[in-house]
């Protein structure tokens, strides 16, 4: 169990090894095996299995009569011929024919593997549901498949990682986006800003470069800190993010601002003195939203609540790994 | 210059986030109005305050500056520490009054 814990952590996602085992219950010897096989008749002689042989750097192959599958032919045999002095004679006095271990091309991968353990064959003929050899399988055809199927695997992941647009297209719809909910507690200020780090994270783990994080964090910083500092009961932040635009609205229900256009001059403040003391209350909260959005609406009633709706653009040098300023 | 040779250079006093002290230091900025700092501190900066309160490790760790520098050797609640720790961000204290430590930062070509 231990082991298995520590394969997980080391895939970095869980997902991973469930895919592994997918691939390895789910792929079939037809995807994996060499098609188009080379064949001998069981008439040829040992001579023409050696021409074969070195021709193909093979060690091996099957032997066709009339389309059917007959035996396996490989290089211990042509020794024994070699050993012989006996080259001449026809592939049949020295083939394989009876037991024949062989794959079915419509099998999982996984059966093949354990007919390899079990009979210690270096290959294995496929033959189709009518008994007709369709290719040819070795373990080194397996292995490579699954390291091709793994690479195909981690590149999907990482290019979903790295670049949030494909994340988006990859989910059909009209419109899709990603919301995120937060709900703000009047007066928690050890909590304050959890909700702005969030965000922040969120969109730098989907592909956002630091300085579009950091532009939308900031904004939701001073909105969040407004909810804790100047409501009655609290508010929530819901921050919808869509590949061209990102947009947080921070939303209470009360007590109101009465003059919206003051609120929202540089230096107006109606903070208490203690949290002043704490550092708020500059006045300058608004100004700083202002400036790290490319839209911003503020409706107010008294008695009614308050809605704070940021809007960032999202341009295309804002997607990806460019270092902050 | 990174954190560390500041540390050694200023005698200051690590009070949370000793695993990030190779974090190059780019910049400064000092203020204790936190929406200010919001503003006008970049990522990279030392930010010098007199504030204590957790709040000070959400706006760091927002702006992603190198290092919290509290000055005049003000004592920092438990709770901004562990605050600090959970959020990677490195809390410095220094004994010396802003204006002094900031003096200090200059020569240093900060």
């Amino acid at each position: 169990m231990r082991r298995q814990f520590a394969l997980f952590a080391l895939m970095g996602r869980g997902g991973a090894l469930t895919k592994i085992h997918e691939l390895i219950r789910e792929m079939k010897v037809s995807r994996v095996m060499t098609p188009n096989v080379l064949t001998l008749t069981p008439g040829a002689s040992m001579k023409e299995l050696k021409e074969l042989l070195r021709e193909h750097r093979i060690s091996g192959a099957p032997v066709v009569e009339d389309d059917e599958l007959v035996g396996v032919v490989s290089i211990e045999d042509l020794i024994h011929a070699l050993e012989n002095i006996d080259l001449d004679s026809p592939i049949r006095e020295y083939m394989t024919c009876e037991d024949l271990i062989t794959a079915h091309a419509q099998e999982p991968v996984m059966e093949a593997l354990r007919r390899f353990e079990t009979f210690n064959v270096g290959r294995m003929p496929v033959l189709d549901a009518r008994g007709k050899l369709v290719g040819i399988i070795t373990r080194g055809d397996i292995t490579m498949a699954l390291l091709r199927a793994l690479q195909d695997l981690y590149s999907e992941a990482e290019s979903m990682q790295d670049r949030p647009q494909q994340f988006f297209e990859a989910l059909e719809s009209d419109n899709t986006s990603l919301q995120l909910r937060y709900s703000v507690e009047q007066g928690n200020f050890s909590d304050g800003g959890e909700a702005s780090a969030s965000v922040k994270r969120a969109l730098l783990r989907i592909g956002a470069s630091p300085k579009l994080a950091r532009r939308v964090a900031i904004a939701t910083y001073e909105a969040e800190m407004n909810l804790i500092i100047h409501t009655t009961h609290g508010g929530f932040i819901l921050a919808d993010i869509q590949p061209s635009e990102i947009t947080v609205v921070a939303q209470d229900s009360g007590p109101g601002i009465p003059d919206v256009e003051l609120a929202r001059q540089p230096g107006y403040s109606t903070a208490t003195p203690e949290v002043r003391e704490m550092g708020f209350g500059a006045g300058m909260g608004l100004v700083n939203v202002d400036r790290c959005t490319d839209d911003m609406s503020l409706w107010s009633a008294i008695g009614v609540g308050t809605r704070l709706q940021m809007v960032f653009k999202v341009s295309p040098e804002e997607i990806g790994n460019e270092t902050d300023d | 210059m990174n954190v560390r040779a500041i540390v050694e250079a200023l005698d200051l006093d690590v009070l949370a986030g000793e695993a990030y002290l190779d974090r190059e230091v780019t910049g400064g900025y000092a203020a204790d109005l936190l929406s200010c700092v919001m503003a006008g501190a970049e990522a990279g900066d030392l930010w010098i305050t007199l504030q204590t309160h957790g709040n000070i490790v959400a706006v760091a760790s927002l702006l992603g500056v190198a290092a919290l520098v509290v000055a005049e050797g003000a004592e920092v609640p438990e709770a901004t520490l562990t605050k600090a720790e959970q959020q990677d961000v490195v809390v410095l204290s220094s004994a010396e009054p802003v204006y002094e430590t900031i003096a200090h930062l200059v020569d240093l070509g900060i």
